[in-house]
């Protein structure tokens, strides 16, 4: 049988667009049909907005690759109608242990917070992630929504007219040109738009490989997490051994900068180091090989006039924490809402200068992050690493220790403190984690959560007050949900209202805070939702 | 709380000897080994942030 990823899922057609006698002019073309690609693409097309995606190949992507996938990047992908396949296929982990050297220093479990309808994270082939999103994509397509996915076009050139932009694209029947009104380049951490308009990536910091082996195991093995500090069996490098899907195992085995990738790539030389990690008498099946390079950096700006960076074409980051993925769905959650009011004429155009700032606040700190980890997984010093081995070796003993130990912390959503889009916050007493900027964190509602009752539009959440049941400011209808102490699960109260009595919240789109406040005032609501949309 | 760095230990020749004889005998390598632990145990103890800055920041200062 095929693997999902030998299976051609959008193979180039002729498009009525490459027999037009002038350019014919899109609404928007996603270049990249990788998963940051496909999201922007299902995002604006399900409201409404047309998206082309375009991509010169026309597969899902080649092994498991980005394999974690955490809890906010699941609800966002859950408001796209992919959450729970996702869920369903990954497999998720609560026990982690730590080892050092020749021994285990100490094992965890992740005890994630309840009242959440998604896991913190789980664990799934990349390939998998994006076979979800194109069986979306044509679902949306077969409902009559404005998406279309063309393999097999390959862009050759990209030019900003100001109001719009020309595309030129090859085919296998040769080329022709489109137009768009806005172009978003997802075209991955080698982003050829990014060359062809001569834009490059900027605080280069850190560089490392990574030789990363799928394996099929006969023996039953547990399903946990284990982290290698200098093993023997890798001296001076880290390893990372997790479970997919499929009874396939994931490791992660970082050779360093400076090696010779064809050769640590042949079996020969992967198998040895793979039964000294795993055991002389585990038996296993090789069935995916690569080496990841990557580097930790981003671009100056995410928006270039009519066109938008996202996902590892805007900003790369080591493996440590998935961070890559998991922030490029942040970003497309960030920038399509903005994109539609835009479109629609209801936002200015300066609304898209806050998906840049927003976004590469969040950039800088998964760089930060993940440079961090990095750091504390492969020392630069000789204090440096006593430090780092002084860590490991209290962490065996002493529990004070285990929160220094970093390898890798997990991708959490960016709090987008500082916004111009946000109010002041007007909620004495409220949770710190609300505060305006904040994702909306989850909490059980009803039968069902309270994240699904948020999001796309505007929304005011209201808890212990009342509210107009639709408000309309400057074309953007805002709709309500009103709660009421006596339905109220802890959670949710613990979350929303902390020691307040009564709260309103304005939430964006984007499930994102914008303001709040502790009772309706409507001239402040008007002003926040004109703030949010960059009108004030 | 500001960092102490008025006398404060009772008895200081008996604690400059306690430290000295935990690092008897060791190589250089396995008493700056040492010195890490006792370092991180020490700032843990302390905790607040904002001694452990000054006492950085006095550690610093402080090179002949």
């Amino acid at each position: 049988m095929n693997k999902i990823f030998e299976i051609p899922l959008y193979p180039y057609a002729r498009s009525a667009d490459q027999d037009a006698a002038a350019p014919v002019r899109r609404r928007v073309v996603v270049v990249g049909a990788g998963p940051i690609g496909l999201a922007a693409a299902i995002d604006l097309a399900q409201q409404g907005i047309e998206a082309i995606v375009l991509d010169d190949n026309d597969k899902v992507s080649f092994g498991s690759r980005a394999i974690c996938f955490a809890k906010r990047p699941l609800e966002i992908l859950d408001r796209l109608g992919c959450g729970h396949p996702m869920v369903d296929k990954g497999v998720v982990w609560d026990t982690g242990k730590v080892f050092f050297d020749d021994r285990k220093v100490y094992e965890f479990n992740l005890l994630p917070e309840t009242g959440h309808e998604f896991p913190a994270f789980i664990n799934l082939q990349q390939y998998y992630f994006e076979e979800y999103l194109v069986n979306r994509a044509r679902e949306l397509e077969a409902e009559g929504a404005p998406i279309e996915l063309r393999g097999g076009n390959k862009v050759l050139k990209v030019e900003d007219k100001g109001d719009h932009t020309v595309i030129e694209i090859d085919t296998p029947e040769g080329p022709y040109t489109l137009e768009a009104d806005w172009l978003i380049a997802c075209d991955g951490a080698g982003s050829p738009i990014r060359s062809m308009m001569g834009l490059d990536f900027v605080g280069r910091v850190f560089e490392d490989n990574f030789l990363i082996a799928d394996v099929i195991m006969e023996a039953e093995f547990p399903t946990e997490r284990w982290f290698w500090f200098d093993p023997p069996f890798n001296k001076g490098q880290s390893a990372l051994l997790h479970k997919q899907p499929d009874g396939v195992w994931r490791i992660d085995l970082q050779l360093g900068w400076d090696i010779d990738k064809e050769k640590e790539k042949k079996p020969e030389n992967v198998i040895p180091r793979l039964k000294a990690m795993l055991g002389e008498d585990v038996k296993f099946d090789l069935e995916w090989v690569s080496i990841y390079t990557f580097q930790c950096r981003r671009m100056e700006n995410f928006r270039h006039g009519r066109v938008i960076f996202a996902g590892d074409a805007a900003h790369q980051v080591s493996p440590f924490g998935a961070r890559g993925a998991n922030s490029g769905l942040q970003d497309t959650d960030n920038l399509a809402w903005k994109l539609k009011l835009v479109i629609e004429g209801l936002a200015p155009d300066s609304l898209l200068d806050s998906y840049d700032t927003e976004r590469v606040h969040g950039a800088d700190e998964n760089i930060l992050n993940s440079s961090r980890s990095t750091d504390f997984i492969t020392p630069k010093s000789d204090t440096s690493r006593i430090f780092r081995d002084a860590v490991l070796d209290l962490s065996e003993h002493y529990a004070f220790a285990r929160p220094l130990v970093n390898s890798g912390r997990l991708s959490v959503p960016c709090t987008y403190d500082g916004s111009a889009l946000n109010s002041p916050d007007a909620l004495p007493g409220g949770p710190a984690r609300t505060r305006p900027g904040s994702p909306c964190p989850d909490a059980p509602l009803d039968e069902g959560f309270l994240l699904h009752r948020l999001g796309n539009d505007f929304t005011l959440l209201t808890i212990n007050t009342d509210v107009p049941a639709e408000l309309e400011e400057s074309g953007i209808k805002v709709g309500s949900l009103s709660l009421y102490s006596e339905a109220l699960d802890p959670a949710l109260a613990d979350r929303y209202l902390g020691d307040a009595e009564t709260a309103v919240y304005l939430i964006r789109p984007d499930q994102h805070v914008a303001a709040r406040w502790d009772k309706f005032d409507e001239t402040a609501t008007r002003a926040a939702i004109r703030r949010a949309i960059g009108k004030e | 709380m500001s960092l102490t760095l008025t006398p404060n230990i009772d008895n200081a020749d008996d604690f400059y000897a306690d430290l000295l004889a935990t690092h008897e005998g060791l190589s250089k390598a396995d008493s700056d080994a040492l010195n890490a632990r006792l370092i991180l145990i020490m700032a843990n103890h302390i905790g607040d942030r904002a001694v452990l800055a000054e006492a950085l920041d006095a550690a610093k200062k402080s090179a002949g």
